[in-house]
């Protein structure tokens, strides 16, 4: 089973050099750790910065200077700021070539819920909405189930949706999947998870098509 | 064409209840945080809020929540305020979640002088319900757009890093955000910054935003810039 970091290794191995990537919070911010040292990769800070760099040196925090989770950053060599309307006119005229974010429930058509939980959560959806609506790309990091142990790889969600159809890729602590058209396609096993434990993890259609392997994480 | 004014009180000396503003700011990030203390010092109510978040409980935005100043918020996150929270779930705050691209957009369009934009963002959610729909085609695939409004806001307050006598502004680093769409956008729009120079004193080439979509401007007393979420690393 992998842990957060492990599935954001994962992930990270989806990067492809000279991409343009948009991390949302959580498990995908951490992705920005296992980026492969020489590859050209910028980051995209949805309020407005290209180049997103590490974390400032304890003192060198600047709070003009922030990411979409609102922590302190730097840039980097080559960076750009901009407002918020051109952030969201990269974003929607596909200029980014992925983006990785989180979910509560994908659904085996590729719909996303990851912004509300009526009665209880009311945050808001942030850029989440604008984000799926319009990616070239979309990988999601999330929990194959919940703590009840039920799952979140559903046929259908059942939480407000974020968006419809969009989702390409599932990273879970137990499986990398595709979303298809005939549903979610198991690619690779995390290390010590058997196939049917990913079966029965799985409430949505699930396409196994001969010998699945177990992921490679350094 | 001399747009300076004393105090942040001068500024806002119209603004009475139920107004609409637009307050510029990501998080607690270029926020107008001058102007927000003077309306909170003048006591308006019942006003109608646009301003992507809503502030933390005692900063920004949540000042005027505490004091039951604001009638309705349009954001699109508001995860980081308690006294938010409870004023949702309890009837009292009226609030509409837009997403954040569409909130820049909106108000781009107000700028712009159009009346509406299409985006994809909410499509098939709960967004999208009672909104006119149609299909363009992108990239050769037909594809479903949302028509959404341009905003309708009787004043902008924004922070800039600086301004010169005749309003022209510029913005700094992340803290750029909303304010330049705001600041095109509103009936009257207020700038609050850290410095105001004669004009002259900024290279026109690198203004963000003409003066001319800027009606008052003023240097704040003072500038907190709390920090949301304090991340380092070692050296």
């Amino acid at each position: 089973m992998l842990d957060k970091i492990g599935i954001a290794k994962r992930i990270a191995r989806e990067i492809k050099d000279g991409y343009y990537v948009n991390l949302g919070i959580g498990i995908p911010t951490l992705v920005a750790n296992y980026i492969p040292q020489g590859m050209n990769v910028v980051l995209q800070s949805e309020n407005g910065l290209l180049g997103m760099g590490p974390f400032p040196f304890e003192g060198e925090e600047d709070p003009d200077l922030i990411n979409a989770g609102k922590q302190t950053i730097t840039t980097v060599p080559g960076s750009a700021f901009f407002d918020s309307a051109m952030s969201f006119g990269m974003i929607r005229s596909r200029k980014v070539d992925l983006t990785i974010l989180g979910a509560m429930e994908v659904a085996d058509n590729g719909d996303i819920a990851n912004w509300k939980i009526p009665g209880k959560m009311v945050k808001g959806m942030g850029g989440a909405m604008d984000l799926v609506a319009s990616a070239k790309n979309i990988i999601v990091a999330m929990q194959h189930v919940n703590k009840a142990n039920e799952s979140k790889l559903l046929t259908k969600c059942t939480l407000p949706l974020t968006g419809v159809k969009c989702v390409k890729k599932i990273v879970t602590e137990l499986a990398v999947l595709d979303v298809t058209a005939q549903g979610f396609k198991l690619l690779e096993r995390a290390p010590g998870i058997s196939v049917e434990q990913i079966k029965n993890a799985t409430e949505g259609r699930l396409i196994i098509e001969g010998d699945i392997p177990e992921m490679k994480i350094e | 064409m001399n747009k300076v004014v004393a105090s942040a009180e001068e500024a806002i000396k119209d603004i009475n209840d139920n107004a609409t503003l637009m307050l510029g700011g990501f998080g607690l990030c270029g926020i107008p945080e001058n102007t927000i203390a003077a309306l909170v010092k003048k006591g308006v109510k019942g006003l109608t809020c646009i301003s992507n978040n809503a502030g933390v409980d005692d900063f920004g935005i949540g000042l005027m929540l505490k004091t039951r100043q604001v009638k309705k918020m349009i954001s699109s996150y508001v995860g980081e305020n308690a006294e938010f929270e409870r004023q949702l779930l309890s009837g009292e705050l009226e609030v509409e979640l837009i997403p954040q691209g569409t909130l820049a957009t909106r108000c781009l369009a107000s700028g712009y002088g159009m009346p509406a934009i299409f985006t994809p963002a909410g499509v098939g959610t709960e967004v999208a319900e009672g909104k006119e729909t149609r299909k363009f085609m992108v990239d050769g695939v037909e594809k479903e757009f949302l028509m959404e409004m341009a905003f309708d806001s009787d004043f902008a307050i924004v922070k800039a890093w600086k301004a010169d006598t005749h309003g022209n502004l510029v913005f700094r680093e992340t803290a750029r955000n909303f304010n330049p769409m705001m600041a095109m956008a509103g009936k009257i729009t207020i700038a609050e910054v850290e410095e105001i120079v004669e004009a002259g004193q900024l290279d026109p080439d690198h203004i963000h935003t003409p003066g001319i979509y800027v009606h008052r401007v003023f240097k704040g007393e003072k500038y907190e810039k709390r920090i949301e979420q304090r991340t380092v690393r070692k050296k």
